[in-house]
């Protein structure tokens, strides 16, 4: 029987990027289209720094960042329309509403005005702002930004979801929510690539898990996978959470 | 740190500190590698405020205090304090709503109203020190020509900002209780930015109806027979920056009292006063009524319509730009009084209409290319990099457009010369106060953009010498178009040397 890979929504080669230390050493990453792929590591790992190379916010030292076959380095304008962007800091206007946000982001993705309006409609449904849709955003709670942030990234429906920490700072509803809408842009074909210091949402959502430290890749598959490479391959009740610790406590021990 | 923990010197020793790393951050742009560079061009600054000084007052040096000296020293007065009464109500709306740490001291068991006893007399020294740059060349310049006596005017500055600061204190906390924190906020800061043009309009308006002038001083000089004896009490201000001790005394003492009495009255509630501010945004929604549906655009223009919805909804820039605005009223009586009657009155009135488009296009360029509350958002969108600050450009120039245009377009009828020179200098004055912010932008919220001096010093100067140096040359071109270079190369020098001076650009996100 021939097995067919599916097409690679994103591929990192050798990435580097230098601060005063490296905060990204020689990275390579591989997210399937259709996936949901978690990454996880410490503080300082390079989490965020790879997500602003891979969203075009920073530019690397060295390497090379695919996203659906196209260079985003060079020509990030084509990378860019397939991609959203949402960080931990919601990235919104106080002093716009959450429909003249939506209709902002739209104009600046190019997105059809009829088909903009649509979707921006079912969002906000979706994400139960639409009773707010007409009020300014200044006044809007961390959930409620965050979820208008989420909304922003999703009206031009793009292939690859970059996500820094979405989660943090969200009560049990509204990170549920936001955790709904993602498993459901997997569904529908869209790629997720999330960090999150949650480790319990990485398990329960994650099709794969990277654990990145000290700006390398050092491990990735399942958990079971995650589970066979740090060690506690036999023990079944091994958590996440156990593994994770197991695997990252190895190259600090190491270095 | 200095004094007993919790007391008012210990207070004031937290709060100079932080004075002083938040005015060396405004000086070098928050780089401290700066700090040479600022201090040479604060000592240019100064040594060529002292030539302005000489050639503008050095001739009253030995002035006696006679009733047109008393009169002039008044008037000089009473514009000064109403510009710190704006500055003083300015710090003091921002004491009222910006959060920074007063949660913290709010949540500590520390007599608070010691705190906000030193912070009101922080807003009064903040207030003399601001006028020291303008005002001590001219005070050193009349005490070397003229003699110590000029000396008291350095005392009447303090005392004129502890009553100014008294009197500001008070309209916040009476606009406080009298329509609420949330209309405070915004009527403040109105307040603030047209009470320090009030005089000089309303005197201009005056001379303009009266005698067909835009010369404030006719006005003054009008009045002089009106005024009261040399020995009223109305006089004691300029007395006192003449010289006389008793006269120093006695106005330094009311308003040193008035502070006094306003800090012991408004400290202890000023915590109060905090919370109740601090509740406006989570308690405050504002519903927005627009056409559901979206309407076809690009990703230009769509930047273009965010920047101008967000300027239009900023109580702050419009504060701001209404003041711009009150300028341009005296010209447009002006030009409504002299219509279709040349009488050199055009001649005045292009300058003016350049130096207000130069301001105003740099207010609104520092606010829309620096301001930005979702960098990474309209960084990470499928559009080139220079595509977002053009659109920025383009949405200041847009304004500045629909501001001056009725101007241009009146004045076109009553003189084309007039009118061809001032629409030219109006886009040569916008487009240089706008590069210099290009230049010298720092990105950050504008939440945090509650007034320019966050922007580089070196940046607001600039711009404020283009704009001077543009309508120079409008008002030289007005008349004759080949002087109008001598002016013209010099602000042409002035931007050049905002260029050198700004900060070289960090290497370009992708």
């Amino acid at each position: 029987m021939q097995h067919f890979a599916p097409p690679l929504a994103l591929e990192i080669t050798g990435l580097v990027k230098r601060f005063d230390r490296p905060a990204v050493d020689g990275l390579n990453l591989d997210v399937r289209a259709g996936e949901f792929y978690a990454l996880l590591g410490p503080n300082g790992a390079g989490k965020t720094t790879t997500l602003r190379m891979i969203a075009g916010l920073l530019r690397p030292d060295a390497g090379t960042i695919r996203v659906a076959g196209i260079d985003a380095l060079a020509d990030p304008t084509a990378a860019k329309r397939l991609m959203a962007w949402v960080s931990d800091e919601p990235m919104i206007y106080d002093k716009l509403t959450p429909l003249e946000y939506l209709e902002f982001v739209a104009g600046l993705w190019g997105v059809e005005p009829a088909h903009a309006q649509a979707r921006a409609q079912d969002l906000l449904d979706w994400l139960e702002l639409a009773p707010h849709a007409q009020q300014r955003c200044e006044a809007f709670s961390k959930g409620m930004r965050q979820k208008v942030a989420l909304a922003g990234a999703l009206v031009h429906d793009p292939h690859l979801i970059i996500l820094d920490e979405p989660l943090t700072g969200l009560d049990a509803g509204s990170a549920r929510h936001v955790k709904s809408v993602l498993r459901e842009r997997v569904r529908a074909g869209n790629t997720v690539i999330m960090t999150t210091h949650i480790l319990e949402v990485a398990e329960r959502m994650a099709d794969r898990i990277g654990v990145i430290a000290h700006g390398k890749l050092i491990a990735e598959g399942t958990l079971e996978d995650l589970r066979r490479q740090a060690g506690t391959g036999p023990n079944k009740d091994a958590t996440l959470e156990d593994t994770f610790l197991t695997l990252v406590a190895a190259p600090a021990e190491a270095a | 740190m200095t004094g007993r923990s919790g007391s008012a010197v210990w207070f004031a020793a937290h709060e100079w500190r932080l004075a002083w790393r938040d005015w060396l951050a405004m000086m070098t742009a928050g780089r401290r590698e700066r700090l040479r560079r600022a201090v040479v061009a604060v000592v240019i600054f100064v040594i060529f405020m002292h030539f302005v000084a000489y050639w503008m007052v050095g001739r009253y040096a030995g002035a006696a205090p006679d009733k047109a000296t008393l009169v002039a020293v008044t008037g000089s007065i009473v514009l000064s304090w109403l510009l710190m009464v704006s500055q003083a109500m300015e710090s003091t709306t921002r004491a009222f709503y910006a959060r920074s740490d007063l949660d913290l001291i709010l949540a500590s068991p520390a007599a608070v109203e010691r705190l906000f006893a030193v912070r009101i007399a922080t807003v009064a020294v903040s207030v003399a020190v601001m006028a020291l740059p303008l005002g001590a060349p001219f005070i050193d310049m009349l005490i070397a020509l003229g003699g110590w006596r000029w000396l008291g005017a350095y005392g009447l500055i303090a005392a004129m900002s502890a009553a100014a600061t008294a009197l500001a204190v008070g309209l916040t906390v009476a606009l406080f209780r009298g329509i609420g924190a949330r209309r405070t906020r915004f009527v403040a800061q109105v307040v603030a930015a047209v009470i320090g043009a009030a005089f000089v309009i309303g005197l201009q308006i005056a001379a303009i109806l009266s005698y067909g002038t835009i010369a404030r001083g006719s006005v003054l000089q009008s009045q002089f027979a009106l005024a009261p004896d040399i020995a009223s009490i109305v006089w004691w201000p300029a007395r006192a920056a003449l010289g006389d001790g008793v006269a120093l005394f006695g106005v330094a003492g009311v308003s040193f009292a008035l502070l006094a009495a306003v800090i012991a009255l408004v400290a202890p509630r000023f915590g109060r006063y905090a919370v109740t501010a601090s509740g406006i945004g989570a308690s405050s929604t504002v519903a927005v009524h627009r056409p559901a549906a979206f309407r076809l655009t690009s990703p230009r223009r769509a930047l273009r319509r965010k920047e101008w919805t967000l300027l239009r909804r900023d109580p702050w820039l419009m504060s701001q730009t209404l003041m711009q605005m009150l300028y341009l009223v005296p010209p447009a009586v002006l030009l409504w009084r002299g219509f279709a009657a040349d009488n050199g009155a055009y001649q005045l009135l292009v300058p003016v209409l350049v130096m207000a488009a130069g301001q105003l296009a740099g207010g609104l360029a520092w606010l829309a290319i620096s301001g930005e509350d979702a960098p990474d958002l309209v960084a990470a969108a499928p559009v080139p990099p220079r595509f977002i600050v053009q659109a920025k450009i383009e949405a200041v120039v847009g304004v500045i457009a629909l501001v001056f245009a009725p101007f241009v377009a009146v004045l076109a009828i009553a003189s084309p010369w007039h009118a061809l020179v001032a629409c030219a200098g109006i886009g040569i004055a916008a487009a240089a106060s706008t590069a210099i912010q290009l230049w010298f932008r720092s990105q950050a919220k504008r939440s945090q953009f509650r007034r320019r001096q966050v922007s580089s010093r070196f940046a607001t100067f600039a711009e404020a010498f283009s704009s001077i140096g543009w309508a120079a040359t409008a008002a030289v071109a007005a008349a004759n178009a080949v002087l109008a270079i001598v002016p013209a190369l010099l602000a042409l020098a002035v931007v050049a040397g905002a260029f050198l001076m700004s900060p070289r650009p960090e290497p370009r996100v992708a």
